[in-house]
Parts: structure tokens; sequence; C-alpha cells
């Protein structure tokens, strides 16, 4: 009852809220699951810059930890109450959040995914993000390329996001096997695969501290490893620090994905060997630009063709580039980077 | 003196014996619950050494069986140690290291019936100090450490003057530092990530304590062997510091007493307020020197890390039996719960267990740990 009350309270602002804002200024809503995260910094910036050229106003919304659904959920409901136009998210959770979701949409908002896809995709009007298999994919061609015959007999850690499994984490991590050359059974979880090269995988929550400790427990397993595929580039750097304490740094493979400014001059002090990189500026300039579209006439944004999202974009990074893969390298990359 | 006067003589017929403490129960669990009484480590000890050989029997049982001769090499898939080897054992003792050192800190707090939420928000918070100070404002790399452990100790500070002085509990006091440091922590960092290679050319000092104190074992390059580094003997000569100094001054007599009962404590003139606001400003101070330690560990400074760090060192002092009630137990202990997470964390991923099963079972070893403080805490009722 009191959430029904809570629900019809809503609906009652957003329906003044939405004549209210009629004779106004078109606005709209970015909420991220940060605003300490320099991805979602980048983000703010993009969508910042965007919305100034196009005159929209632009509230910014983020949880306080990686994994505050709540936050976003009030966020969602002052956007609706605010008469936004639209909403550019990046959810926490991605399934909890479509109820949400599907509130602002019914009230009328354009709701585009930005980053993470909602689960089901089709919750959010359109998702605009990286293709993360891609962006797997790139690196894992790029080592077994340049590992060359050895890439046969490569003995291969996994430095994966969380227990959990979230999607962009599966992404990277088969797209990653798939250009490697390995078979992944089931391409919905990681885990399952039966390649002998797999010594194992390991999580890392993305940060430098747990990218260490995954490399050691994986170290322990199999001292051998020479190859490394990693979620992000902190994980990737942690991962370096472990190698380098038993004097393995040098004849180990690491590659990554993200971008970052951090990680792109990683790339370049060879630390890591290869990376994908994603545009967030991008991402949620273009989302900006969707929500204008569609507060002017109504247009819904369409997916990349052959996509069930809109692919941002993504470069591989590297300076050690091997042939029938394109790439840029770390001087391009550094001025692409974020963060 | 007639013998009316003498009322001494009435007690002619009465028992003669002096209250006394002594058990008269002389069974075996009631004098096993007796040294458990006295040596409240020895709980967490016989764990860890019993968790030892178990997971050694579990992960090593081919090379083992081929050491002794049992089996022939072409009958077994492996015959490498990987639980038992150097290598491992400095990996344990790599991944302690942090919770070792912040258990430290906490433990302290804990013997005097507080809590530290902030330990490990402090202990980030120090360590982006001492990143930022050097390369944002240039400073030269000694003073940022020092500055960095300045602000650990003051956050301490502010921490114990609030609890001892102004009244308010410990649980709350320090939620609030928590989320107040690490706030600050995001906001003066701009969650900016100082990368190891620039440390490690302008500032190694920072990773100094990441650096091998010395090395058993290993090729000419230390390969292969294990690294004992700075940060682990840090952690070693710190725990046994604290414990030497909580046992044998008066100050970590005091601090026992402040812990068991504070007015009784007051009544025989123990300073309680100085003393707690020296444990919080130690706590802090100790907290401080895991930021330096932490960027020693993880090669860089990241604003990210450490999120876990108070359950983590909460979880090393109840599982070693510190009683969260306060006045008892030892920080041995701690060390001990430490390496237990350690030793099982690494014991279940070599088997090759799902990380939640890791979970699971420190989830078992803190319940199991205060149900046998209370039984423990029978005896002196």
């Amino acid at each position: 009852m009191k959430k029904l009350l809570a629900g019809s309270a809503i609906a009652l602002v957003a329906a003044t809220g939405a004549a209210y804002a009629g004779g106004h200024a078109t606005s709209a809503c970015l909420i991220t699951k940060t605003d300490t995260n320099p991805f979602f910094v980048k983000m703010r910036e993009g969508a910042t810059a965007a919305a100034e050229e196009l005159g929209i106003n632009l509230l910014t919304f983020a949880g306080r930890v990686d994994g505050d659904h709540e936050t976003q959920v009030a966020a969602i409901e002052t956007c609706i109450a605010e008469g936004a136009s639209g909403i550019l998210l990046t959810a926490s959770d991605t399934s909890s959040i479509v109820s949400a979701v599907t509130e602002a949409r019914e009230a009328g908002l354009v709701v585009i995914a930005l980053d993470t896809p909602l689960s089901p995709i089709d919750a959010a009007d359109a998702t605009f993000a990286t293709d993360n298999f891609l962006a797997g994919e790139l690196i894992g061609a790029w080592a077994a390329a340049s590992l060359g015959d050895a890439a046969a007999d490569a003995k291969i850690a996994m430095l994966d996001l969380a227990v959990s499994q979230p999607t962009v984490g599966v992404l990277r991590d088969q797209g990653f096997l798939t250009g490697f050359g390995i078979d992944v059974g089931d391409v919905t979880r990681w885990g399952d695969e039966t390649d002998p090269r797999i010594i194992g995988n390991e999580v890392t929550a993305g940060n430098e501290e747990g990218g260490r400790t995954a490399m050691e427990a994986l170290l322990a397993v199999d001292p051998d490893i020479n190859v490394v595929y990693t979620i992000n580039e902190p994980a990737a750097a942690g991962a370096y620090e472990a190698l380098k304490s038993v004097g393995r740094e040098n004849d180990v493979l690491i590659v990554s994905v993200d971008g970052g400014c951090p990680g792109i001059q990683n790339v370049a002090d060879g630390v890591i060997g290869a990376t994908s990189q994603q545009y967030p500026l991008r991402m949620a300039a273009l989302g900006i630009e969707a929500i204008a579209a569609y507060a002017a006439d109504g247009t819904l944004p369409q997916p990349t063709e052959g996509k069930d999202f809109f692919d941002t974009g993504v470069a591989l990074v590297t300076d050690k580039p091997v042939e029938g893969i394109e790439s840029i390298d770390t001087a391009e990359g550094t001025e692409l980077c974020w963060g | 003196m007639s013998p009316q006067d003498n009322y001494e003589s009435a007690l002619e017929g009465a028992s003669q014996q002096v209250a006394s403490f002594e058990d008269e129960r002389k069974g075996a669990v009631a004098r096993f619950q007796s040294l458990l009484h006295r040596f409240p480590a020895a709980v967490s000890l016989i764990v860890l050494l019993v968790a030892i050989p178990v997971f050694g029997l579990l992960i090593d049982r081919e090379p083992l069986m081929y050491s002794l001769g049992m089996v022939d090499l072409e009958d077994i898939s492996n015959s490498r140690y990987r639980f038992f080897s150097l290598r491992t054992l400095s990996f344990i003792l790599d991944q302690v290291m942090i919770v070792g050192i912040v258990g430290a800190a906490q433990a302290l707090v804990i013997l005097t019936a507080g809590i530290d939420l902030s330990v490990g928000a402090i202990m980030v918070f120090s360590s982006v100090i001492m990143g930022q100070f050097t390369f944002r404002y240039g400073l030269p790399v000694e003073v940022s450490v020092v500055a960095g452990l300045a602000v650990g100790a003051l956050c301490g500070f502010i921490n114990g003057f609030l609890v001892a002085r102004i009244k308010l509990p410990p649980f709350i006091v320090t939620l609030g530092m928590w989320q107040i440091v690490l706030a600050t922590n995001f906001l003066y960092s701009a969650n900016e990530t100082i990368r190891s290679q620039d440390i490690a050319s302008e500032a190694s000092l920072l990773q100094v304590f990441g650096k091998a104190a010395f090395t058993i074992g290993g090729d000419a390059e230390g390969r292969g062997g294990a690294n004992f580094t700075v940060g682990v003997l840090f952690m070693i000569l710190l725990v046994i510091g604290l414990a030497y100094a909580l046992r044998n001054t008066a100050w970590g007599r005091h601090v026992y007493a402040v812990g068991d009962d504070p007015e009784a404590a007051e009544l025989s003139g123990v300073n309680v307020k100085g003393t707690l606001i020296s444990v919080y400003v130690m706590s802090g101070l100790i907290c401080a020197f895991a930021g330096w330690a932490l960027i020693g560990r993880i090669g860089s400074v990241s604003p990210t890390s450490g999120q876990l760090a108070n359950i983590d060192s909460i979880t090393a002092v109840v599982i070693g039996g510190i009683s969260l009630f306060g006045g008892r137990g030892s920080i041995l202990g701690m060390i001990f719960g430490a390496f237990i997470v350690g030793v099982f964390t690494m014991g279940l991923r070599l088997l090759g267990a799902d990380a939640q099963w890791t979970y699971l079972l420190i989830g078992v070893l803190i319940i199991a740990a205060v149900a046998v403080d209370q039984w423990i805490r029978k005896v002196s009722s």
C-alpha cells in the first residue's frame, strides 16, 4: 500500500513536472555508478560539454559506491519528477533497476543505457556502449599473433572482475578467449572452459590489490604462466607487481581492456602488452545528442547494424602492432585516453 | 583478655579456607577451558597448526607420496609441491601483511572494548597523502611520508577525543570517521591512481615496504625463492613490540584495565581518558604505516584500495580470540587469526574451490570463535 501510494505520488509529480517542463528548456539526466571513477568523470565531462552546446539543462547523479542501487532508483524518480526528456544511465544493478526504468519510460522519458546494458537489454530505449566482446577479441587475437607458434602451448591466467560474473566481465573474458582461439563453451559464463592452456580464473574486483592477490594465487598453481588476461588496467598493474616479486615481469604477456591514461602509459612502458581502449566521452556526448533529438521530434536512437546496441567504438592500443590486426600506438592512445 | 572478649574464638569452628578462584573441577574439558582462559591465543594457534597440514595433505598428496617413495613418477600427474613451497609461503605472508598491520591497530582498540571501523579508510587516505604530497606538490618524499603518518595519527586522535572526552560510542564515532575520511580521500585524490613505475623512478621510498628484506632459496636473482619483504618484517616486529608493551608496561596493563572495567580502572588511579586517546592515536598511526605498506604491496597509490580492511581486521581479531567485550585477548592471537584467513584463502584457491567457499568458512570461523570466547568467559563468572 505504501509503495502504491509512493508510486502514485511520483506519477502525479511526474505528470505535473512534465507539463511544467513543457514551456522550458529541455533537460536531461546522467546517472552513473559512482562519481569518483575516472571513467564516469570523463562521461560527465562529455555529457556536460554536449549539453552546453545544445542548450540542454543537465542534471547529474551518482551512487555512492559501485553497487549502490537505491541511490540510482531515487535519482530516476527525481528525473521523472523534474520532467526531464531523457536519462542516460550506467546501472549498478542491471536487472533490479528495470522497474524504475520502465516507470520512467511510461512517464514519457527516453532511457539510454550507457556502457552497461540492462538485463534484458531492451528494457532501455537504447544502449550506447563499447563492444566489450570485440574489445576482448582484439587483445586475444593480438596475444595469439604475438606469441606465434608458442600460442599452442601458452599458459594463460584469467584475471576476471567478480564472482557474480557481471556481463561486462564475461564479454571481455569470452572475447579474449575467442580471439586467442580457445573454445569458450557457454559464452554467457567464464570458467567453464576445458582447454588445458587456461591455468585458472581468479577475481580481482578490478583494482591493483585484487589484481596482485589473484595473480599470486595463479602463480602458486602454476609458476610458468606466460599470458595474463586482465579485466582492466588497474588489475593489470597489480598482476605486474606480483610477477615482479617473483622476477618474471619480463617474460609474461599482459593484456587488458579500458584505455585509461595510466593504463596507456603502462602500455608505453611495456608493463601491459596491449589494451583495448573505450570512449566514455563519446558515449555520453552521443547520448545527450540522442536525448535532444528525441525532445525535438520524438526520434528514438537506432542500434548499430547487426548489434543490439549502438557501438561507440573500441581501438587496440599497442606499440608492438601485429599484421592483420588494426591498432593505434600509445601516442594516439594518450590523446584519446580518459582518467 | 576474658574469653567473652575474644571474638576471634568464634572463628575456631568455622572453615579456615580463604576465598579462592581455584578451579575445583578437574575434568579434561575444564582444564582445557582454564588453559584457554589463560592463553586466549591458543585456539587460533591450534586451528592454524591443524589447517596447515590438512591443506598440505589435500593439495600436495601426490608429491608427498612421491617424496616418500610410495608411488612412481609415472603414476602421478604432478610431482611439484604447490602448498608446501617457499613461493606459496611468501605469497601468504605478503597477503597477510596489510591485514596483520591493520589488525594490530584494531586489536588495540578492541582491547579497550571499542571498535574502529575507520582503519581501512585512514590507511588508504594516508597512502594517498604520501603519494599526492610527493607528486602533486613536489615535496621531498620523506616529508610526504611524515605528513601521511601525521594525518593518520590525527584521525586517530579525533576518534579518541570523541570517544574519551565527549563520551560518544566508538562504533558511531568510527562509523562517521570512516565515511568522512573515505569521502575526503576521493575528493582530494579525484580518484587518480599514481602509477607504480612513476613511484619507482621518483619516490622509491614509498615502495620500501614491498622490497625484499631477505630471500630464502631460489637462484642468484632470487627467482623461485621466498621473499620476506620489509613490510612482512615490519608486521612481525610491530606485533612482537605491541605484545611486549601490552604485557610488560604500565601503559599496556592500563589498556587491559580500561577494557575490562573502566570504572574500576578509574578508581584504581588509571588515567582512563588519556589511555583511550593514546590507544586511538596509536591505532591511527599504525593504520598510516599500513598505508605506507600498502603502496609497497600494490606498487601504486590507488584511492580505491583497502575498502574491506576494516572488516578483514575485525575478522582477524575475532578469530584470534580477542574478546569484543574488551580487556581480554592477545595481540598474537590476532596475527594467528590473520594467518588462518590467509592459509584458508590460499589453500582453498589451490584446491580449486569457488572463492565463495572461503567466505563461507571464514564466516563459520568467526561465529565459532565468538562462541568459544563466551564459553571461556564462564571460567571467570
